[in-house]
């Protein structure tokens, strides 16, 4: 069964000067329990999309719908159901950390016990600091109490939007832990990021830019996708070599990543040797070259250049 | 090399109340080095950035920036280095011109002198005759790439970047990065954070702040190699998660 269907959704967003325009003809569907993510940088559509599930805006047309609910007609039933956690920090931020749980409890005609299960993981985090004004909370906690109170309503759908934008590493690897374990529950998850490592951790991605989705896939499909082979070339002078790898004019792309340079031809062949006779006439030292599989970044960028 | 440090800081602390939220680093960046600083939210990074910076006085211990003291000099220190972050960099109601003649403005720059660069600098982002559009319709990963290059406007020692790529694409990212790079070519120093693990692999050197102490500091190359894992991933992973407190 599939939790959310979108068709075809246009929004343009008008001023008097210009329109923008935010989602292009979008189509997804998300099936339950499952994890989907919207992966893409800012501007790419993803709130966009997100508010229009969620009932807080109105596509200009296309047909959307959530739990099997249509978002203009049945938005009641809908808002009753999912769980969203919007970019920006958006709880009482002079209720205490208890007094936000209890009032979105409260609305949704449950209580803090009645679900405590689903959310006891990330609230016993925070529970030390419950008289705290929510408002006084660090970035962190403040992430978590957020999920907390869209969670207290065991939602069948949950909408995150870049939950972890901003967090270090080690906070969005536990944060990611955590919606495997309500994944377990059930609860189908649609996600965004602008981290593309964190494709890998979704069942399905959606790749967004400017309003448009580029590919949709499993993160295995995206890679399988990556037809080219992709190499890796690194040396003692990083930033030089990169130039010159630019410079030659049978080289497609070569884009940075971390310590290596990855590099494709525009018509494989001998790939090897042209990258060896790069770093002889560069007198480049320290050479190494390996052919690598592709990771979502570099299907990224293959997607965004077509 | 004594003189070829930009940045020295000898058990450099701060405290707020009883909270140690820098407690006592100690480290020297060289000129044109691309330096990243990296840590947990609420290792203490911001703190420790705000005092190099002279915006914030230190409890104890010494330093200096672009050869001026932290504590009494650290008027000298605003003018002599750069400073961005993807949250505050460009006003977005005024033109690329005026954000320009502000900025050069402030730094002190003469108005001939103003003139060249902005010349010089719109080329070099290939933005000429674009001089008259808000900043505010430009492209996320336009503004800041302006916004770096405003930063160096006034050829500074050393350029603090505070997670200067959040939420841009993977390509502009790079481009970014390219202009980083090129600013430490010709001699400037760039002290950057960031939470994008494999940009901590493009610096020269690296610190990972734990519980407002240095943890590590050495090349990436060196510091995968000591931590036995084959990203700087996870180097963080395996000193972070050491961390005992949170923000």
């Amino acid at each position: 069964m599939q939790s959310v269907i979108v068709e075809n959704i246009i929004k343009n967003y008008r001023t008097k000067k210009e329109t923008v325009e935010a989602l292009k003809g979008i189509s997804f569907s998300v099936d339950k329990g499952e994890i989907f993510g919207l992966i893409g940088p800012d501007g790419a559509g993803k709130t966009s999309i997100f508010r229009i599930l969620t009932t807080l805006l109105l596509a200009d047309s296309g047909a959307a719908t959530v739990d099997g609910f249509d978002v203009v007609k049945d938005y009641k039933k809908i808002r009753n159901r999912v769980g969203y956690m919007p970019g920006r920090f958006s709880l009482y931020q002079d209720l205490s950390v208890q007094e936000n749980l209890e009032f979105f409890a409260a609305i949704f005609n449950t209580t803090i016990r009645e679900n405590y299960n689903l959310i006891k993981d990330i609230y016993q985090q925070i529970e030390p600091f419950k008289t705290r004004k929510a408002g006084q909370l660090s970035g962190g906690m403040k992430q978590k109490l957020a999920l907390s109170c869209a969670l207290i309503h065991k939602p069948s759908v949950l909408f995150l939007d870049e939950p972890t934008t901003g967090v270090d590493a080690v906070s969005r690897k536990e944060f990611w832990e955590m919606l495997h374990r309500l994944k377990m529950e059930g609860i189908t998850i649609l996600v965004s990021t602008p981290y593309m490592d964190e494709a890998s951790l979704c069942d399905r991605v959606a790749l967004m830019q400017k309003g448009v989705i580029m590919t949709i896939n499993t993160p295995a499909g995206i890679i399988s996708g990556f037809k080219k082979p992709i190499w890796a070339m690194r040396s003692s002078e990083m930033y030089r070599l990169m130039n010159a790898v630019k410079e030659d004019e049978t080289v497609e792309s070569c884009f940075p990543f971390g310590q290596y340079q990855h590099i494709v031809f525009k018509n494989p062949g001998n790939d090897e040797q042209r990258l060896q006779e790069i770093a002889r006439k560069g007198n480049f030292t320290q050479v190494e070259i390996q052919s690598i599989r592709p990771n979502i970044e570099d299907c990224f960028m293959a997607l965004m250049q077509q | 090399m004594e003189n070829d440090k930009v940045i020295t800081a000898h058990e450099l602390t701060k405290k707020f109340g009883h909270f140690i939220a820098v407690d006592h680093i100690s480290f020297d960046v060289h000129k044109g080095e691309i330096f990243g600083f990296l840590g947990a939210n609420g290792a203490g990074k911001t703190t420790a950035m705000r005092m190099l910076c002279g915006l914030s006085l230190p409890s104890s211990g010494k330093a200096s920036v672009a050869g001026f003291d932290v504590y009494k000099q650290n008027e000298q220190i605003k003018k002599n280095i750069g400073y961005m972050s993807q949250k505050f960099s460009l006003y977005e109601d005024l033109t690329i011109g005026e954000n320009i003649d502000f900025y050069a403005g402030i730094y002190g720059l003469s108005n001939k002198q103003i003139k060249e660069k902005k010349n010089d600098l719109l080329n070099r982002l290939k933005i000429s005759g674009q001089e008259k559009t808000l900043v505010r319709d430009l492209p996320l990963g336009w503004k800041q790439k302006l916004a770096f290059s405003i930063a160096i406007i006034h050829n500074p020692a050393i350029v603090f970047l505070d997670e200067p790529t959040g939420g841009v694409d993977p390509i502009t990212r790079r481009e970014f990065w390219s202009l980083i790079y090129e600013a430490s070519a010709g001699g400037i120093t760039a002290f950057v954070t960031t939470h994008y693990m494999d940009e901590a692999e493009y610096c020269n050197r690296v610190s990972v702040m734990v519980d407002g102490r240095i943890e590590a500091l050495d090349t990436p190359a060196n510091l995968m190699k000591n931590f036995s894992t084959d990203s700087m991933n996870g180097v963080f992973l395996q000193l972070a998660r050491k961390a005992l407190r949170s923000e």
